[in-house]
Formats: C-alpha cells, structure tokens, sequence
C-alpha cells in the first residue's frame, strides 16, 4: 500500500452513470490486477474503494458508477485537481491459475478489474473469453477496448438491445472450453456464475469498507478458510472457499 | 527542545499518542508503513475469552466528520492473542503494550485478565465495559455505577499490571461510573468510548448497518470527548487516557488540558493509516506555538 498524492488527467462519462477517471502518479504498490484504490473526497468522512482498470508506470485508470454523493462529487472532478489516494490495496487476481483459455465474466460495474487482468493474461500467452454482462445498451462500456486487447468478447443485455440477450450465464454456451475463470460483478450474478462454472476460478467481492487496508474488520466475511477481511484478504476468494 | 514524554501509572511514554483499540489490529500490519516504534504504546484488538466472528456486515456507515460501527468485537480469542498476535506485534514493537479486554460476564473479564497478566510485554490492561455493539455484552457494565464497580474489582483481584476501565459515553453521569471504578481500584480510566448512533439508507429505507445501530465515532465527536474527559478529571483522582475523534496536535493538547495524561487515537487511523505518525511529528512545532515545553505540565491544566 502506497498513499500519495494523485492528479486527475481526465474524467469522463463513458456510458449511463459510469466514467472513466485517469489519475498520474505512483503505481508501484500495485502488485496485480483486481487490486483496489481507496480515495478520500473533500467533505467526506470515509474514502471510497474504486477497483483499478488499467495502469501503467505512473498512471491508474479508474471506470466507477455513480451510486451515491460520494461518487457523484467523483464524477464532478476536473482535470488537474489533487487527490489523496491509497494505492495497491486488495490481494487481486492470481494470473499464474488462468491456463491456456480463461473465461472473464465482468457485470456492470464488475467489468473494470477485469480489463487489466486481460491485458496481464494476454501478456502471458493466454487466450482468454470475455463475457460482459449489462442491463441495457446505454449501460454498455469497454467491449471495443476487450477486444483490441486480442480477446473473444461476448456481450449480453437483459432487454437484448446488445449482443446476447439475457445474463451473463446464458452466453456460456457460446464461449469453448475454459479451464479457470475470474469474475466481478454484482452477487446475484455471483451465484449464477458459481451455479454455472465447471471449472475453480476467483470472485472478486464488494463490501463495504472503513478503513481498507485491514485495520477495522469493518468488511469481513466468512469463508471455508476462515474469516477474511474483503479488503485485506480479498476482495478476489476462490470459488472453493466461498460460503454464500 | 520540547519534552513529549508522559506517564501513566508508573509507565513513561515517549510521547502521549496511542492509537485506539479496534482501529489498528493488532499494530503489526502498520508496521510495513512506518517504524510504529515512534507510537507511544499501542492498545490492542479488544479480546474476549471466546473467538468471535462479530455482527453480521455491512458493519460500516459513514456520518459527517465521522462514522459508525458495528464489528461486534471480532478477535480470535484470549488463546490465540496470546500464542500469535502478541507475539507477532512483539516482532515490530518493542515497548510496553495496552491489552484491551472484553467479556459477556463478570467471569469472563476475569478469566481474560488473569490469561493477559502472564504477557511481559503488556503494561496496561484497559477494561472495555462500553462496547455498544453486543447484545447484553459491555453496554450493561459501562451503564450502570455497581456493575463497573464490580467488574473492576474481578479484574484487579487477578492482576499486578495496573488496569484502565473504558467507559461508555452512552450514561447519564460519567463521572459517577468513575468514580465506581475508582473505588473499586482502577488505576486509571479510559474514555469515550463511541456513541450509540444510527444511519438509514434513504434508497432502501432500512438502516445502513446489518445490526442496525452502533458505535459512532470520528472527529464529529471530539468535543464530547472534551467535555467528559473534563468532568471525569474533576471527580477521580487516577490518571485518564483521553479519545473521542482526536485527529490532529492540537486536539491532543486540547484533551489533556481537559485532562488526559495520555490520549488514543482511532477513528482517524481509519481515514489515514498514518494519522499516529503524523501527530507525533506535528506535535512539538503545535507545542511551541502555545508555548508548551512539557507535556506533562498542561494535563487539566484548564481546570
């Protein structure tokens, strides 16, 4: 974990309630993808945990919805304003799993972490699928950019208005075979994605957090392994140890 | 130069700074941010005789300068305390620790505090008789003058270290319970503890937190904290830990002019994982500034 001061590139609405915020600064705390920033707001108490889409030497890419004030006055942000953030935060995805031809499956707002876990896989020499899961057309973000990473890219909408209409579960029968998967995304979809895998893979949970480096216990669940803190000790649990 | 050093029943602290139970772990995770030996004692994890889970999530609401907490004294027991987290903070921290005891019956704080006495390395026991968040746990000790007289006489009966008793807030007349504590030895007395308080998600129009009310802490609170640390001075003659939404230098020297010989830090660890550390750099240029050149000189020193 690294806490330093970041400087916002730019902010910008990337589809309905969801923007995309570039912040340069240190990124060496940020040991894997599916790790989490924790970013305190003028005028407000408790930071807010946003998962990290992309990084690179001294830039972090940021996709979050606005759900509440906190990430409307997020969404308010401009260019060049500073930022007290804490970098690195979370265990992430473990990379080493994923085998030859792994299934990513992000829904909603669950689809960020999983574009830098796309890009590491296919550093690695992986093939992966990607499913993304939204609720409508105006929600959809990110599949052209999947794609240019080299990935299969499935897209479903629960109205149909893109890609495969339904959940993410029913574009299963059109990704082949995959040996491991990783997924974020809301908990219902959680439990269908468990339901339908054949395979071990990782979930990446959302809690809500205090302090999100471990000191609070505010966000702990209990898993077949034993208690574990979502923000120390996850957010990423394997699929073995998840106790629904 | 500025002297920060206090005591605290025959302790000496490098300085007054103590980062509160519940908001830092067992220490030794902060360990990797900074050298925590410049912390002038740490207070632990509250302990119970069981392990426990604690309340069901979400466990966290957050409030306006502050927030509220209903973790329910998760810890993994007196047993394992003692075999591992000690051990593992003794590996980073090398001065004396506050061991934070809880329990759900006269017994239990009894049976936690005669395990603890044996730990070398703990200097303080404080007595948590005021965690709000556990069904007929500490509250009803910490609300009532008789049941923390008797606490404290179960603990004092089965330790040599010198035990602090943590009060709740959440009473009527503060200084009657320490002064309770006090007869029945305390040798000295923590507080506040966190405010009973509540949120409701105007979305979903239930509370915010799974077990509905809990613990409301954070800078919001500090000026009760001052007003109780003052009355409590006034009726006890044993020394005071001071905490309630302290996050900065002059906060510190506020409370122990109310009168506090050492002060905890907690909530704003949650915010700033370095909030300690920054203090303790900031406090002698915040002492200079009111010309304080020892610490131990202004403790009440606004009575």
């Amino acid at each position: 974990m690294y806490q330093g001061i970041y400087s916002v590139v730019s902010n910008i609405k990337i589809a309905k309630d969801v923007y995309k915020m570039i912040l340069s600064g240190d990124t060496h705390a940020i040991t894997a993808p599916g790790q989490f920033v924790n970013i305190k707001l003028d005028g407000y108490y408790l930071r807010r945990p946003i998962s990290i889409c992309d990084y690179d030497e001294n830039s972090i890419t940021l996709i979050y919805k606005v759900v509440g004030q906190g990430t409307e006055l997020m969404s308010k942000l401009e260019a060049y304003e500073k930022l007290d953030v804490l970098v690195g935060l979370g265990n992430g995805f473990d990379v080493s799993k994923s085998g030859d031809s792994p299934l990513l499956i992000g829904g909603g707002v669950g689809v960020p972490p999983m574009y830098n876990l796309c890009k590491k896989l296919i550093a690695n020499g992986a093939k992966p699928s990607v499913i993304l899961g939204f609720n409508t057309a105006d929600e959809v973000f990110y599949s052209e950019e999947f794609k240019k990473l080299g990935a299969k890219v499935f897209v479903t909408t629960i109205d149909g208005s893109v890609g495969t209409k339904g959940f993410v579960t029913d574009a299963f029968e059109l990704v082949g075979d995959y040996k491991y998967f990783y997924t974020c995304g809301p908990l219902p979809m959680f439990k269908a994605v468990y339901n339908a895998t054949v395979t071990s893979g990782e979930f990446s949970f959302e809690e809500r957090m205090g302090c999100g480096f471990g000191a609070c216990m505010g966000c702990t669940c209990k898993t077949k392994y034993g208690n574990k803190r979502i923000c120390k000790d996850g957010p990423v649990l394997v699929k073995e140890e998840i106790i629904w | 130069m500025v002297n920060t050093k206090v005591t605290l029943s025959g302790l000496t602290l490098d300085n007054p700074i103590i980062p509160a139970s519940g908001t830092f772990g067992f220490g030794y995770e902060f360990a990797d941010l900074y050298d925590i030996n410049i912390l002038g004692s740490i207070s632990c994890k509250g302990t119970t005789k069981e392990p426990r889970f604690g309340n069901p999530t979400p466990r966290i609401a957050e409030c306006t300068n502050g927030l509220i907490n209903s973790v329910g004294l998760q810890n993994p027991g007196i047993d394992k305390v003692i075999g591992e987290e000690l051990p593992k903070l003794a590996e980073h921290y090398k001065k004396p620790v506050i061991a934070n005891i809880s329990g759900f019956s006269v017994d239990e704080y009894a049976y936690t505090c005669e395990k603890i006495d044996s730990q070398e390395q703990v200097g303080i026991i404080e007595v948590n008789i005021s965690c709000p968040n556990v069904h007929n746990g500490g509250m009803s000790f910490g609300t009532n003058a008789n049941s923390a007289f008797e606490v404290t006489k179960a603990v004092k009966a089965v330790t040599t270290k010198p035990v602090y008793i943590k009060l709740s807030p959440n009473v009527t007349d503060i200084a009657e319970i320490a002064k309770a504590c006090e007869a029945a030895g305390a040798d000295g007395i923590s507080l506040i503890n966190t405010l009973m308080g509540m949120r409701i998600d105007l979305k979903t129009r239930k509370p915010v937190i799974a077990n509905k009310m809990g613990g409301f802490s954070g800078s919001a609170i500090f000026p009760v904290a001052v007003r109780m640390v003052y009355q409590v001075y006034e009726a006890v003659k044993i020394p005071i830990i001071g905490m309630g939404g302290v996050s900065s230098a002059r906060d510190v020297i506020e409370i122990m002019l109310a009168g506090a010989s050492a002060v905890q830090v907690g909530a704003a660890n949650l915010v700033d994982p370095y909030a300690c550390k920054n203090i303790i750099e900031e406090l002698p240029t915040v002492m200079e500034k009111f010309g304080i050149n020892s610490l131990e000189e202004i403790i009440g020193g606004s009575h």
